[in-house]
């Protein structure tokens, strides 16, 4: 007897297709449907670097249990790529599911004996259905989608009312989309599904586990974000995986700045020439006062590194959104990692020290790009959001997005007219009060009072050029303390301590999140109980080091290969490298919950036989 | 250069322009470029023309890039804020200060290294967008700042102080711009301040990006025997092909160019020298006209200066992206922040 994996409400589905094909949005209506009925789910596009005909693959996660990480493992392939069949078909877990397109059956011998096949030949009935090539393109998914829905009880007016938002005003695309649900559907009740075949184990039941949530890619999210968060001038350059931002930061201007009386916009977007040109424009909006910020990849920062070092030096509020993509070079620019860290942190030549951000989902991008803005103010100073390919080009379920109309955007110490006119003493590298930060003036203030040059040089604290030495130590030494204040500004840590005490703990960072919240679940099931930090920004406030001492081992995960976050923190904290064993995953796909969980039971069953560290 | 400070007091008799400023208020600190860099007189001929034309100091904003030329900021318009950028990139710092204030009149100050080379990007794309700004190439055909290199503008063939001949071909800026659809175009020399204020004064007033290239001559790495940026070579070549007298909007004054015209250059050493014989039949809004009239100068190995071209009715950046008429840097939460309403919307339509 075949094994079969029988699951309601938890399991991985993964559509195999050709890109361009129409595929993207079919798999996005089995996704949303699934969330309509209350079940949390977390699709993931693996799509390649390319416009219409390689391998793009959609990997829908299904969890009542509300787990938004990759689980790793598939339990159905949807196989509709003739190209990639082979490795599609390898990937199903023992008593898993592969549907398939079998208007070209295949002999039952090509398939392994512990997988349950699904056939249905799509082709064929779209061929006898629509004359179009296109239409016969097109519903081929919107089929599959149906016979799926009956497989799987999705309810079959949830996707209707999808479609007729989607399809609104256009009445026969509606009418036509819903009419190869039905007939998918009809397909699977005649051929498929019990007592005809034996239909399939994996199964939808309406559940309680979305809430309020909401389900949104992190761009678009980031671009909300800037639009609260006040900014008017976006320079940007297009780059995999970033453009988008800049496209939802217009689309969302469109709406939301336009004056309704004049017509006029309340924003300027330009499309730059390249990514110099973007910093450089952000830079100079920056420098005159209006909320500034470009958004790119890692590629783009490395071209923007010395206007960063720039507006490091002569203190400018600049705000870089980059959504991080595997490395190095060009790498692979549809996939994604977390291997810009030290690039951004130290950006530029000389001694530099950058303000990161580091989102953890949609919900956060909207947040901390708006808290970008007003500490790039605050500090005078380049503030990175380091997103990446996982969280701002997939949809994520996260908590609602909120705004406090109260809140008043943070300007930072921006002298006035009537301030120097009064006689306040203005001297704009000057530290008055402590923390580091000087008072700056914008262009055009005042007729006789608060201009300066502005230049990359060193200076004395009136912004005179000066190569003196004890002027140079005095500039450099107020820009550490800036550093230090910017690490009481940024957003905290959130520890997660465990169930039980423990020596052993795990820091992490962004889209490893969702996957780390599921193995420590599984882990404590296991008994292997570890307190949790997840960082969210650097510099790192004081309770980052305070985790680390309180713990014999600090397990790091992280997305790129050499540990760049454990880098981070070993310089900047002095802590011994041998206390924060590494957990890395790099090979371009999200980090998945078992990969965790395996690495980390791995390393403690070790440590259980051979501890290390001092006792203290 | 000197050594010596400003004087702090205005003598009581010079004179104040409409908005009660003396020239003195117009003026920078003292230049540390070399004793007679042609840098100097153009600084010079800018305090000139922002003092004729009354514009309040502090609401002027100047960028540079980095060379000899960028340095010139310093020494002008004290009461403004300046920016000295990075090395060619001046353009995007200035078109991004441009978009967060309107209001603000914007001096791009650069040298041909900076604009030429490394800057060769920035500076046609500043001309394609149409900026609203004054760009200033001061166009010595050498890297002064870093003792001597070849720039991109320096003749193919002309030597090195060293006696070391350029092999490359030049790029000529006027050209370029005019190419690229720029809608003020002009080229100067720095010793002819006449020449120089009106076509300052005309660019200050265009309402797009206005360009003006001049020549200026480095005394020390440049001006030799087989440079063809010196003084010399400047004055045996040159060929001004429009005199414009500018005058404010307002009284409708239009001098006509005379043919046959020169005016005077000083020299280093003493004595002057003619430079500019006018065309009478150049048309400055004829872009084709003045593009083939600049080829064929340069067949003959010579420098066309004056309004090469103008398009009076340019409009510019802030136009095409139809921003307000208060400057992006003045709009506050009230107008920018959509507010938790929409939000709540928002939100509900990702359900």
């Amino acid at each position: 007897m075949t094994q079969r994996v029988e699951a309601v409400n938890d399991f991985v589905v993964k559509f195999a297709n050709v890109n361009g094909s129409g595929s993207a949005s079919a798999n996005e209506l089995f996704a949303k449907a699934i969330l309509r009925m209350g079940v949390p789910v977390s699709p993931r596009n693996i799509f390649p670097s390319n416009i219409q005909g390689l391998p793009t693959w959609y990997e829908v996660r299904v969890s009542e249990a509300g787990w938004l990480g990759r689980r790793g493992g598939v339990d159905m392939m949807v196989a509709m790529n003739p190209q990639t069949f082979a490795q599609d078909l390898a990937e199903v877990a023992p008593g898993g599911y592969l549907f398939y397109d079998s208007t070209r059956p295949m002999p039952d011998s090509a398939f392994p004996a512990d997988v349950n096949v699904i056939r249905m030949p799509v082709t064929a009935i779209c061929n006898a259905t629509y004359e179009d090539p296109r239409q016969r393109t097109l519903f081929k998914n919107i089929m599959v989608l149906g016979a799926l829905s009956a497989l799987m009880d999705i309810d079959a007016a949830v996707i209707e009312k999808l479609f007729s938002e989607q399809y609104r005003g256009k009445e026969k695309l509606l009418e036509s989309n819903v009419r190869a649900l039905h007939a998918g559907r009809e397909f699977a009740r005649d051929h498929l599904c019990p007592p005809r075949g034996p239909g399939l184990g994996l199964r939808v039941r309406r559940a309680e586990g979305v809430g309020e949530r909401i389900f949104v890619d992190g761009n678009s999210a980031a671009a909300l974000g800037c639009v609260y968060g006040g900014a008017t001038v976006c320079a940007w350059y297009p780059i995999t995986p970033s453009s988008s931002v800049a496209e939802a930061f217009q689309k969302y201007c469109e709406k939301f700045r336009v004056d309704p009386a004049t017509g006029e916009h309340r924003y300027a977007i330009v499309q730059a020439e390249d990514e110099i040109a973007s910093i450089g424009m952000v830079t100079g909006a920056g420098w005159n006062g209006a909320r500034a910020f470009t958004a790119t990849s890692g590629p783009g920062v490395s071209l923007m590194t010395e206007f960063i070092g720039l507006a490091y030096f002569a203190e400018i509020p600049v705000t870089i959104i980059d959504v991080q993509r595997g490395g190095p070079s060009t790498g692979m620019p549809t996939r994604t990692q977390q291997a810009d860290l030290l690039s951004c942190a130290y950006a530029s030549h000389g001694d530099t020290r950058h303000v990161l951000l580091l989102p953890q989902d949609p919900a956060e991008c909207f947040e901390f790009a708006a808290a970008a803005l007003d500490l790039a103010d605050r500090l005078q100073t380049p503030v990175f959001l380091l997103s990446d390919l996982d969280i701002g080009m997939n949809q994520r379920l996260c908590p609602p997005f909120r705004w406090d109309d109260a809140r008043r955007h943070d300007r930072g110490k921006v002298m006035s007219a009537e301030a120097l006119q009064a006689g306040q003493p203005f001297a704009r590298y000057q530290d008055v009060d402590g923390d580091g930060i000087a008072w700056r003036t914008l262009p055009g203030t005042h007729p006789s009072k608060g201009a300066y040059f502005t230049r990359g040089t060193t200076r004395d604290p009136q912004a005179r050029y000066s190569e003196a030495g004890p002027d140079y130590v005095y500039n450099m030494q107020r820009l550490l303390r800036k550093f230090a204040t910017a690490a009481t500004l940024v957003p905290p840590p959130v520890v997660k301590p465990a169930a039980r005490q423990t020596r052993l703990g795990v820091l992490y960072f962004g889209s490893t999140a969702p996957a780390m919240d599921e193995a420590l679940h599984t882990l404590a099931g296991q008994h292997i109980h570890l307190d949790a930090m997840r960082l969210r920004a650097f510099p790192f406030p004081a309770s980052v080091a305070e985790f680390i001492a309180a713990h014999e081992q600090v397990f790091v995960v992280e997305q790129n290969r050499d540990g760049q976050m454990r880098r981070l923190l070993v310089d900047e904290l002095e802590v011994d490298p041998r206390r924060l064993p590494s957990v890395l995953h790099y090979d371009g796909t999200p980090i998945t919950a078992r990969f965790i969980t395996q690495a980390i039971t791995e390393r403690v069953l070790a440590l259980a036989v051979a501890p290390q560290g001092a006792r203290p | 250069m000197t050594y010596l400070a400003k004087p702090r007091l205005h003598h009581p008799s010079l004179e104040r322009n409409a908005v009660g400023y003396t020239r003195r208020d117009y003026e920078g600190k003292v230049s540390t470029l070399c004793a007679g860099c042609g840098h100097d007189s153009v600084s010079a001929a800018i305090v000139q023309a922002a003092w004729e034309l009354a514009i309040e100091p502090h609401r002027v904003a100047k960028l540079s890039g980095i060379g000899c030329s960028s340095k010139t900021p310093d020494y002008f318009l004290g009461a403004s804020h300046g920016f000295n950028t990075v090395h060619g990139r001046m353009p995007s710092v200035l078109t991004g200060a441009c978009l967060a204030n309107r209001e603000l009149l914007y001096l791009g100050l650069s040298g041909d290294g900076d604009s030429a080379s490394i800057g060769l990007g920035q500076f046609a794309h500043a001309m394609r967008r149409g900026v609203r700004m004054v760009y200033i190439v001061e166009n010595n055909g050498v890297y002064g700042l870093t003792k001597g290199q070849f720039s991109a503008t320096a003749d193919r063939g002309s030597t090195s102080k060293k006696g070391v001949p350029n092999p490359d071909a030049p790029v000529d800026l006027v050209a370029m711009a005019m190419q690229l659809g720029a809608t003020y175009v002009a080229r100067s020399f720095s010793g002819d301040k006449a020449q120089m204020v009106p076509l300052i004064k005309g660019a200050i007033a265009h309402g797009g990006a206005a360009f003006i290239d001049i020549i200026s001559p480095c005394v020390t790495f440049n001006n030799h025997a087989g440079s063809t940026r010196s003084y010399d070579y400047v004055r045996e070549h040159n060929e001004a092909v429009s005199r414009i007298d500018f005058f404010d909007p307002a009284p409708a004054v239009q001098a006509e160019p005379a043919p046959g015209e020169a005016i005077d250059l000083p020299q280093p050493g003493g004595g002057t020298m003619r430079l500019r014989r006018l065309h009478a039949d150049h048309d400055p809004t004829d872009r084709v006209g003045a593009m083939n009239h600049l080829m064929a100068l340069h067949e003959q190995g010579e420098i066309a200066t004056g309004l090469l071209f103008v398009d009076p009715a340019a409009r510019d950046l802030h136009h095409a992206l139809r921003t307000p008429a208060l400057p992006l840097n003045r709009l506050d939460e009230a107008v920018l922040c959509p507010g938790a309403a929409a939000l709540a919307r928002l939100n509900a339509a990702l359900r």
